[in-house]
């Protein structure tokens, strides 16, 4: 798989570490979540065959987290966002 | 239909002309006691001992393609039960004792072959935890032997000791682990599942779940709705699509799993070999072919094929620990759909919704585990109760903090 690295260019997918699921962003304020939300955010996944948005970190480049867009059942791979955009247009960053 | 040496003989004389289908193709009825969603290794030997052992009637398999196509037919058929932990270990061990009885007990020639499996040390440090697991095996009922440099090398004379990374020290063995013909095993269970009245419905895919006041009524399919009292999903890599029906979120990830084939070869490696610092495992068939495979790509797959760097990986690591390997072709590649739990381990277990049962989570080892998985979700669905080995196989694990975390890893290694 080539990953269009936003500005890397293309780029080998051997090249990255995945994490799974983006919504891995959205997690949990610590002092207020409860235990099952922190429990669901944890080990719970949609898992979906399709479209799936997906965590990249490209360790052997500059080291920056994206987001991809990856069709699970092709592995064609739709769209490549900078994770810290996506984060903040998400209102995470202040 | 059965076999023998005398029917054998006869249809020889008689031109083949009384054999006849393995098992009935029955159009599916307007309600079941018992729904097994899946005709694959787990679902089949699940119906198989529901109506067998378990005494229930109504049954049916619904397979959303034909019986035996999803994992079951694209592992590479290891048997074994050298697990460490208290969860998984007595659990396989029953698996193992149900593989040895296997064939008798379903009248078919699944070709077990316990021809031992030995897993490679190459630390003191990893000697000091082969010691402690091949402990626990035995304590557990199982066989573990722990093998000198010297009587590995009279095993496998060809090994790489020497590799600078990582020299051959000993191992594991497990004499009673090895492999099985494994699409003979959906076969025998499917046969003896239909002999025993379970309908086995085949292009029935399942498309919805009807619930209502927390209770399954049935299953919406692609032939229509079909009512039951009680539904097992058991679907491997297919567990969070299914279990979407019900609206449920599993604490699982599917990805993909490459396995591998040489040409055919003289026999050259009798047993079953791990490589785990090098992500190589190997056998080698009745027919010659060395099967073999290492790690998951790594991503979320439903592709049922994986990619080349793998590939790569995968052989490497078989060159470092054979290098005549290399003289060997690649004669087929394939990739199987595993359910990755967070922790590396199972689920058995019932559903906050009443009478819905799940079964899956088994990572890259459910075929070892297919017999006591069968047996164990028939005691669930038949008792209500889950069987005595598969008691630490509960959804609620990661909420309380008992993770079966075996090889410390599930689908990521961070989630511990």
């Amino acid at each position: 798989m080539i990953i269009n690295h936003p500005i890397l260019g293309p780029r080998d997918a051997q090249e990255f570490v995945y994490l799974g699921d983006a919504s891995l962003i959205h997690r949990p304020d610590g002092m207020t979540a409860s235990i099952e939300t922190f429990h669901d955010y944890t080990y719970l996944r949609d898992n979906p065959a399709g479209l799936h948005r997906e965590l990249w970190y490209h360790e052997q480049g500059d080291r920056s987290w994206l987001v991809v867009t990856r069709n699970t059942v092709t592995h064609e791979i739709t769209s490549v966002e900078l994770a810290r955009d996506v984060a903040r247009a998400e209102g995470r960053s202040k | 239909m059965r076999y023998s040496g005398f029917r054998i003989l006869k249809e020889a004389l008689t031109g083949h002309k009384g054999w006849t289908p393995q098992w009935r193709d029955p159009a599916p009825q307007a309600s079941y006691d018992y729904i097994i969603v899946g005709g694959g290794g787990h679902g089949l030997a699940t119906a198989y001992y529901l109506a067998k052992e378990f005494k229930q009637a109504r049954i049916a398999v619904l397979e959303k393609g034909y019986l035996g196509g999803g994992n079951v037919g694209r592992n590479t058929t290891i048997i074994r039960s050298n697990y460490l932990l208290d969860g998984n270990e007595p659990f396989y061990e029953f698996s193992l004792k149900l593989w040895e009885g296997l064939e008798q007990d379903f009248n078919y020639n699944a070709m077990v072959s316990q021809r031992g499996i030995i897993n490679l040390i190459h630390t003191d440090a990893a000697r000091d935890a082969a010691t402690r697991r091949g402990n626990a095996m035995i304590m557990n009922g199982a066989d573990a032997e722990l093998l000198t440099k010297e009587q590995v090398k009279v095993l496998y004379p060809f090994l790489n000791f020497d590799n600078n990374r990582f020299p051959i020290k000993g191992a594991l063995m497990q004499r009673r682990g090895g492999t099985v013909r494994h699409d003979a095993v959906a076969w025998g269970y499917a046969r003896g599942a239909d002999s025993h009245g379970v309908d086995l419905i085949q292009n029935c895919e399942v498309t919805g779940m009807r619930i209502e006041n927390g209770k399954i009524l049935g299953v919406e399919t692609s032939k229509g709705f079909i009512g039951a009292k009680k539904v097992g999903v058991a679907v491997a890599g297919s567990s969070s699509k299914v279990m979407a029906h019900a609206g449920m979120r599993l604490p699982m990830e599917s990805h993909v799993l490459q396995a591998f084939v040489s040409e055919g070869l003289k026999p050259v490696i009798d047993g079953v070999m791990t490589f785990g610092a090098g992500h190589f495992y190997v056998s080698q068939s009745d027919k010659g072919g060395l099967v073999f495979g290492g790690d998951i790509d790594g991503y979320n797959s439903y592709a049922q094929r994986g990619n080349l760097p793998v590939i790569e990986d995968v052989i490497e690591g078989g060159m470092a620990l054979m290098p005549m390997i290399g003289r060997a072709r690649l004669l087929r590649a394939w990739g199987g759909i595993m359910d990755m739990s967070m922790d590396g381990s199972p689920i058995i277990d019932k559903t906050h919704i009443d009478g819905l049962y799940f079964n899956g989570g088994w990572c890259y080892g459910g075929f070892k585990a297919t017999p006591a998985s069968g047996w164990c979700f028939a005691h669930l669905l038949a008792k209500d109760e889950p069987h005595v080995t598969a008691k630490a196989y509960r959804f609620d694990r990661f909420l309380k903090g008992l993770m079966i975390d075996e090889k410390g890893q599930g689908a990521q290694p961070n989630l511990h």
